[in-house]
Parts: C-alpha cells; structure tokens; sequence
C-alpha cells in the first residue's frame, strides 16, 4: 500500500461541528500540527442547526445565576447520573466560552444596556442561553469556522473516516476516503480527537441530518474505548409531524421558552398534570403562576411546559395514547395565541419560516402540530472530565459523541457550551499528549490493505439494498427501543440487527466509487448497526426508568441504578456491558442539592 | 399518488440529462422526490445536503433553471405534469450529477479579512445596542449556498474572473467586518482592498435569489461601494489622509 495518499499529522480531529472546531483551534494554538477531517463541507456539520442558544451562567438578565445553579440544573436534569466533575467544568467554563465566541466574531442578541442577552430554556432555573434568534448553531459554526480557516488548519472537506488505527494500545491514525473520487486516504497522527457528533439517524423519526450515523461512537467502540450511558436517547419533546416530509424536524424550545405553550385537543394546557415530584417544588402548578413567571422568575414558578425534556415527550406520547392528540399523531404548540405577530417574528424568524415554506402553516395565526423526535445521543464515548481522554491512549472525544456530562437526559442550550468547553480541553490535552511523544506512532499496513480492499465489496454482487436495510433498521429501532421500551421488544431488536447485520455482508450498490452516495450509505450502515447494538444492550442492562430510558417493565427510578453508568465494550466482535460505579461527588457540591 | 416528471443531470461535464418518473405526496418538497428517486431508482445519485430545513445551504441546485435549495422547494409550486428539470449550480465546475466543486468559494474565504474587535469594558462586556448590530446579525444569517455566487454574471459568464472577484456572498462577509460597530481593522484591510467589488454593477440579482433574504445590493454592496469612493475618492478627505495620518 505504498502508494496511498497520506497526511502526517501531531493531532487529527475527525469532525468540523463545534466541538472539532473549537479542539482544532485549540490544538494548532497550541503548536501542534493539525488536521481536520468532515463528511460534509466545512460549515454544515449538525452544529448549524442549532436554534435555541449555548448555556452558560453570565447572570446577564438574572444576577442571580452563577455556576453553582447551572451545575445544579444540569445534574438534576441528567437525574443525577451526570459525571459530576464534567458538569462542574462546564458550567464554570461555558461563560468564558462564550465571550470568546464574541470576540472571534459571534454577534449575540443583545439586552437594552448592551450586553448579551439571555433566552429561557427547559430546566434552566433563570434566562441563560445567549442566542442569535433561532440560529445561534450557525453563528456558533461559521465564527468558529471562519477562525480556524485564519488559523491555517488543513482542512479535509467530504472525507469519511471509516478506520481508527493503532500502534499496539495506542492510537496511530485513520483511515478514510474521499467521498468525491472514492479513493482511500491514510491520516497518521500522534493522537486523535474524535467529535463526530451524535446517531439520531438510527431511528426513523429524527431531528438529525444523514451524517448522525454515530460513526465516532462505532469507530471509538472498535478501536477498544469505553462507552458509557448508551442507552439514553433524548427524544426531543417539539418536531414537526405534518406533512409527513418534514416529520422530525425540529420545533424549537425557544418557542416555549419565549411563551408558546402545549396544548390538546381539547385545549387544555396539560403539563400540569404531568409534574413530577422531583420538580414539583419549583413547577408553577396553576396557569396564572406559570405566565407572570416569564416576566418574574424571582416570585413565580416556571411553567410545567419547559420542565426537562424526558418528561415533555413522555407527557406528550401519554397524550396521544389517550386519545386527545391530533389526527397526525401530535400535539398542539401554540404561541399564536400568546404573543404577538411581531414578537414571534422577531423572536423566532426561522421558524416561522419553516411552518411557513414547508407546512404552509403561519405561527403567528394557528398552532403548530409536534411530537417527539430523536435528537440527542447522551451517551458516547468515556471520557476522563479533566483532559478528555477516553480509555485508549491518545484517543480524546468532545462534543455529542462523549458521554457523562448529560447523565440520563441533556438540557437544551448545555450542548452548545458542551462542545466548546470540552472540544477546546480534548485539544489541548491532545495537543499536550502529541507534542510529549517522540517519533510517529507506526501504523499496521496489514490492516490498512485489508480494509481497504474490503470496503469495495458492496460493489462486488449481492442483492440487498442499502437504502432498504436502513429504513429496516430505523423502524426496528424506533418501535422497539423507542421512547418507552420493554425487555422482549428489545431481545426482537437485538435478533433484527443481527439478521441485518448479515444481510449486508451481500450489500450491493450500483455505479461507481466517485461520489456515489448508495456506496457510503451502505459503508455507514456497519456503525449504525454496531451503534443499535451499544444502545439496545446497555437499554436491556438498565431495568428502571431514567431521563431518555423510560421502560414499560420497569416504570421508576431505582436506588440500585442511581449508583452506576452502564458501560458498554466491543471485544472482538461481541458487545459486552457491565455496570460501574458513578464516580462520587464531593460533600460541598452534595449540599447544593439539599434545599 | 401524483408521479412527477423529473429530468436530472447524470455525470460529469459531459453527462446528459435523465429522465425519471417518481411518486410523490402532498407536502414534499423537490429534496424528498430527490431521496425517493436514490431509494428506488438511482442508487447512485450524487446530491448534497444536511439539514432539510434551509439552514446548512448543502443542497443548492438550478431547479428549472433558477438557483434554489431542494429542500425548501415544494412540489406544490409546479403546476400538474409540468417536467421539472433539476441541475447542478452552472458556475461551479460538476463533480458528478448535482454535486459541484465549490471548492474556489473556500479559497476566497482564506483571503477575507478577519475581524478583530477592541477589547471588553471595565466591567467585562462588549457592549453593543441591537440597533447597531440589526444589519450586522442579517450578514451573518448567510447559509453559504453560493447560489448568489451562482447567478452573479460576473464570474458565471466569465470564470477568468474567479482570481480577481470574491462575489456577492463575500461582500457580504467584507460588510460584517467593515460595519462591526467593535471592529478595529484599518480600512486598507477591507474596504480599500475591495476584492473586485469594482466589477459589480449593482444588476441586484444576487439579492433576487438569496434564500436567507439578505439584501445583499442595498445593504453590503452598494454601503462597501460608497465608503470606497468616500475614503479613497473624496480629494479633501485623501488630503487630510495624507497631513494628519488619519485612516
Ligand atoms: C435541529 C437541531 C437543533 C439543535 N439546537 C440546539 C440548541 O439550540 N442548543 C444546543 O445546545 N444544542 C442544540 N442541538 C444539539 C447540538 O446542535 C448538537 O448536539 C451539536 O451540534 C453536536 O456538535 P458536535 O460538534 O458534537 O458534532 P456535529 O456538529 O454533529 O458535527 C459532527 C462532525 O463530524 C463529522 N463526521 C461524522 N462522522 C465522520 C466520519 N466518519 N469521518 C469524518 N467526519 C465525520 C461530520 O461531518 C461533522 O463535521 C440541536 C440539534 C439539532 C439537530
Ligand atoms: S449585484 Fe453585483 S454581485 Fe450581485 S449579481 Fe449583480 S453584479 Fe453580481
Ligand atoms: S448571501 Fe444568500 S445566496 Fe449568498 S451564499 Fe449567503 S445565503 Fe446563499
Ligand atoms: S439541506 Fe440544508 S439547506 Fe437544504
């Protein structure tokens, strides 16, 4: 394999979402020489999507706030399985994060003395997302886009990562190709951070584009990393339903945040039979609290409709299930009737735009239609809080793909802050890690020539259609390790993966290699699969319900699972998962939790 | 369930339009009829595109001849039988079917001045009214679809153009930096510079087929041009350039 191309690198990060950014930035600051690689062109890595705002304690509309209560916020969203340290790093961090955001570029909204200003968001107790309408993914992605490319960081545009490679137990580089011209392309670097983003597309009815096939969590899963809390999926309470194109599709929290409530059919506002005890102190239990609360968060309690989004989607599916959802299979978000038509405009330009071009529907005049979508992978790779570090040495992984910041359930806004506050640590201690090595790190040929010959095989004769394995697997994913699960749902799951597993071992695609999307299709079907399996066996492991795991046949908390992360390993081929002990927190963190 | 008739260009520089039938239902928009048509037809087709929404501006493409997004096309808008013909973006050289070679956009993107902004207050802050920055935050709403690149005839009529002129959506990008009420770049680096602004006429049809709705003539171009012929033309400013060492 002398002849394949190859790029020689201290730090490679495999992702451009904000969490690759920002590490890449980080790294090459650091003076170690790095290289990025993405799927998709510079710019449109998930992060653009994001839409409500970045989390961080600035106290700029609520003095009051501080990093204490976004720490508390976060781990009580998560249901107290967050690794603590990472939540505290995060929340002491993220506001420093997102001035340096400004000063690279980013344009906040602003309050009326000039500073940024700060938007209402689920299980955040006071205004504390910093935005730019509904599109602040974009600002986050091309500020930090535009501050790399002056950085000099080589970038590698529409490039597949499909191999990690080792030295022995460390890390030596990837493997990809090039999605344009289909030929494979060697990265041999010192360390790697992996911030590939998130596996939404696992599931049929996702607010995730095609890239979210979970690649990194299957590449770190089979270079021997550590996964923990795989089996927490955020189904995001708002996507839109109707038409059935646009099914997924994200509603943004921001609509509940500036005012909008849910509603059946019958109208009435039924969060407020759905409080939980362990919110019920705080969740505003008539309509007249929850609506000064907007303008008073000091005497008023919030509004059941922005309680953490675990809860939402539950409530909503119970909702349909009992017969007062739409005939689509939704709910209503109405904000028409609330705020007025400048107000939403203003507030929420894009989407407005969106019920407007893709659903006909103006916001301003009539509800939406939402019900819950696949959003958000909790769980990924185990990371070290401090430095980023996943098990396998030289191995870093930021942004969605790690896990243990959110625990059970993320807050909308904390993944925003997350990326930038872990991405630029997982650089930093890549870069460190790199620059202390000497010589590069050999790589196996062996195993570069075998894979390399191994992903033409699709092309080589079979019968199975990529296209019709995923959706297989979507369905299968979606009904039976969905929102609400049980044991024998999930065994069937678990015997569909591997019956599509071998089916696409006679994958076949048809044409050539150059930019033949059929082709990538079918190569990223093995991480989708592979991802399904983490997710439905660490599901099966954990028998209670918690934030994004809610099973039928075990329908509350258990003090025994409260104490531990389920960790998922590959050994070869064969998936094992293991519980292990949550890592304690320290007493002066536990008294915040004693009110 | 209606079938629409699709022509789509298949290969490279030299391809050919195909012609294919695909079912679609109420509410699709052009990118769904595209995703079916890979599914069941075409396994290979080469599109791009991420988001579905109109935010990542991946799935640009010259759908009967007028640039747009696939995604935010809906099939409601043809009439009934009407062929609709879909091809890649004409300025950009094809890589295969409706994929393009954009890659010249990046190249400009690395010669764009960045923005450097004058430190925080005392206590902190970049302070900023949102009256000052209204213009400034609808710059940044770009999506970078390069469908205004697409349609500017500077550089679609001429490509010999494409070294001396960053086009519609860089102006854009010049005009954040140059009207950033915090920005401290003198203005050598941005308006004197001009990055062939001096090439546009001001034909607005750009702004025509912006997605974001960016008034990309009115507020960056023809802003940019002005300060240029302020700054740079004006004899009694140019001398009090020269005696006070001012900008
Ligand atoms: C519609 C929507 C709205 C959201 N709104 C918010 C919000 O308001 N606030 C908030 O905090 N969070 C929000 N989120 C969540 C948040 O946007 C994501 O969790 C976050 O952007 C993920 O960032 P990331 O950097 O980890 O990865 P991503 O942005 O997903 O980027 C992943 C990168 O990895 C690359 N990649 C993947 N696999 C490979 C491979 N095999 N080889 C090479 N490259 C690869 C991709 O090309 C891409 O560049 C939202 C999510 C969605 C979908
Ligand atoms: S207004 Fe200028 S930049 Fe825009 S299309 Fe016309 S010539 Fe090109
Ligand atoms: S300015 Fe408008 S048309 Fe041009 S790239 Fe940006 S969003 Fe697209
Ligand atoms: S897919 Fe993102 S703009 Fe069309």
């Amino acid at each position: 394999m002398a002849d394949i191309e190859t790029h020689e690198y201290d730090v490679l990060v495999i992702g451009a979402g904000g969490a690759g950014l920002r590490a890449a930035v980080e790294a090459s600051a650091l003076g170690a020489r790095t290289g990025l690689v993405c799927k998709s062109l510079l710019g449109k890595a998930h992060t653009v999507m994001a839409e409500g705002g970045i989390a961080a304690a600035m106290g700029n509309v609520y003095s009051e706030d501080n990093w204490q209560v976004h720490f508390r916020d976060t781990m009580r969203g998560g249901k107290m399985l967050n690794n603590w340290r990472m939540a505290q790093i995060h929340a002491q961090e993220a506001p420093d994060r997102v001035k340096e955001l400004e000063e690279w570029g980013a344009l906040f909204d602003r309050t009326p003395d000039g500073r940024i200003l700060q938007r209402d968001f689920g299980g955040h107790r006071y205004a504390r997302l910093a935005h730019v309408g509904d599109r602040t993914g974009l600002e986050m992605i091309r500020t930090l886009q535009q501050h790399a490319v002056h950085r000099g960081i080589e970038v590698h545009q529409e490039c597949t990562v499909n191999r990690l490679l080792k030295d022995g137990d460390r890390i030596s580089g990837a493997l990809g190709y090039w999605r344009e011209s289909g030929r494979m392309v060697l990265f041999r670097a010192k360390a790697v951070v992996i911030a590939t983003g998130g596996l939404g597309k696992v599931y049929s009815i996702t607010s995730n584009s095609w890239e979210g096939t979970g690649d990194g969590h299957s590449l770190a899963m089979q270079a021997g990393a550590d996964m923990i809390d795989m089996e927490f999926v955020q189904f995001h309470p708002t996507g839109m339903v109707w038409p059935p194109s646009v099914r997924g599709l994200l509603v943004t929290e921001g609509v509940r945040g500036d005012g909008g409530t849910l509603k059946n059919t019958s109208g009435e506002r039924f969060m407020f039979n759905y409080i939980p005890p362990m919110f019920a102190a705080e969740t505003a239990d008539t309509e007249a609290e929850a609506d000064r609360w907007y303008d008073d968060k000091v005497n008023a309690r919030r509004t059941p409709d922005l309680l953490p989004r675990d809860e939402v989607a539950r409530a909503i599916n119970s909702e349909v299930k009992a017969g007062r959802g739409t005939a689509h299979g939704g709910v209503f978000l109405d904000i028409a009737s609330r705020r007025s038509a400048d107000y939403i405009k203003r507030r929420l330009p894009s989407m407005y735009h969106q019920f407007m071009q893709l659903a006909g529907v103006d916001i301003t005049k009539e509800p939406m239609e939402i019900g819950p979508t696949a959003h958000y992978a909790m769980g990924g790779v185990r990371v070290d809080a401090e430095t980023a570090a996943s098990t396998v040495p030289g191995l870093y992984a930021a942004g969605e793909v790690a896990g243990g910041m959110h625990g059970s359930n993320r807050l909308g806004g904390n993944s925003l802050s997350d990326l930038v506050v872990f991405g630029r640590r997982a650089g930093e201690s890549a870069a460190k890690y790199a620059l202390g090595l000497t010589g590069q790190p050999s790589v196996d040929q062996g195993a570069i020539a075998e894979r390399s010959a191994s992903i033409l095989k699709p092309f080589e004769g079979g019968q199975e259609n990529p296209y019709t394995l995923h959706r297989e697997l979507q369905e299968c994913m979606h009904v039976n390790v969905g929102i609400i699960r049980t044991d024998s749902e999930m065994r069937q799951a678990l015997v569909k993966i591997a019956e599509l597993k071998d089916r696409l071992s006679r994958v076949q695609v048809e044409g050539h290699i150059q930019y033949n999307t059929g082709w990538h299709l079918a190569l990223d079907m093995e991480h989708m699969l592979c991802v399904s399996e983490a997710i439905t066996m660490a599901a099966i492991e954990r028998k209670e319900s918690r934030g994004g795991h809610t099973r039928d046949d075990f329908p509350s908390t258990s003090g025994e699972f409260s104490q531990v992360n389920v960790v998922v390993r590959l050994r070869g081929s064969a998936v094992s998962v293991a519980q292990e002990p949550l890592p304690v927190m320290p007493d002066e963190l536990k008294k915040l939790f004693e009110e | 369930m209606p079938k629409a008739h699709l022509k789509v260009w298949r290969g490279d520089d030299s391809g050919q339009y195909v012609e294919y039938d695909v079912e679609y239902e109420e509410g699709m928009v052009v990118l769904d009829v595209v995703h079916r048509l890979q599914a069941t037809q075409a396994g290979d087709l080469a599109i791009r595109w991420n988001c579905k929404a109109g935010k990542c501006g991946s799935c640009s493409a010259e759908i009967n001849g007028k640039p747009k997004l696939q995604c935010m096309t809906r099939m409601g808008t043809f009439i009934d039988g009407e062929t609709i013909t879909i091809a890649p973006l004409k300025t950009f050289p094809i890589i295969r079917d409706l994929v393009t070679d954009v890659s010249w956009n990046y190249r400009v993107a690395e010669t764009m001045p960045e923005l450097k902004l004058s430190g925080p207050d005392a206590s902190g802050h970049r302070r900023m009214q949102q009256i000052d920055i209204d213009r400034e935050q609808e710059f940044r709403k770009c999506i970078e679809c390069y469908i205004c690149q697409d349609v500017c005839h500077v550089i679609r009529d001429h490509p010999e153009n494409q070294g001396n002129f960053a086009g519609p959506r860089f102006f854009v990008q010049l005009a954040n930096v140059a009207m950033h009420p915090l920005d401290q770049n003198p203005k050598s680096a941005t308006v004197a510079h001009g990055f062939g602004l001096d090439y546009c006429n001001i034909t607005k049809c750009c702004t025509d087929v912006c997605p974001e709705g960016i008034h990309i003539t009115d507020n960056a171009i023809i802003p940019l041009k002005e300060r240029r012929v302020d700054e740079y033309y004006d004899p009694i400013r140019a001398i009090g350039r020269k005696l006070f060492g001012k900008k």
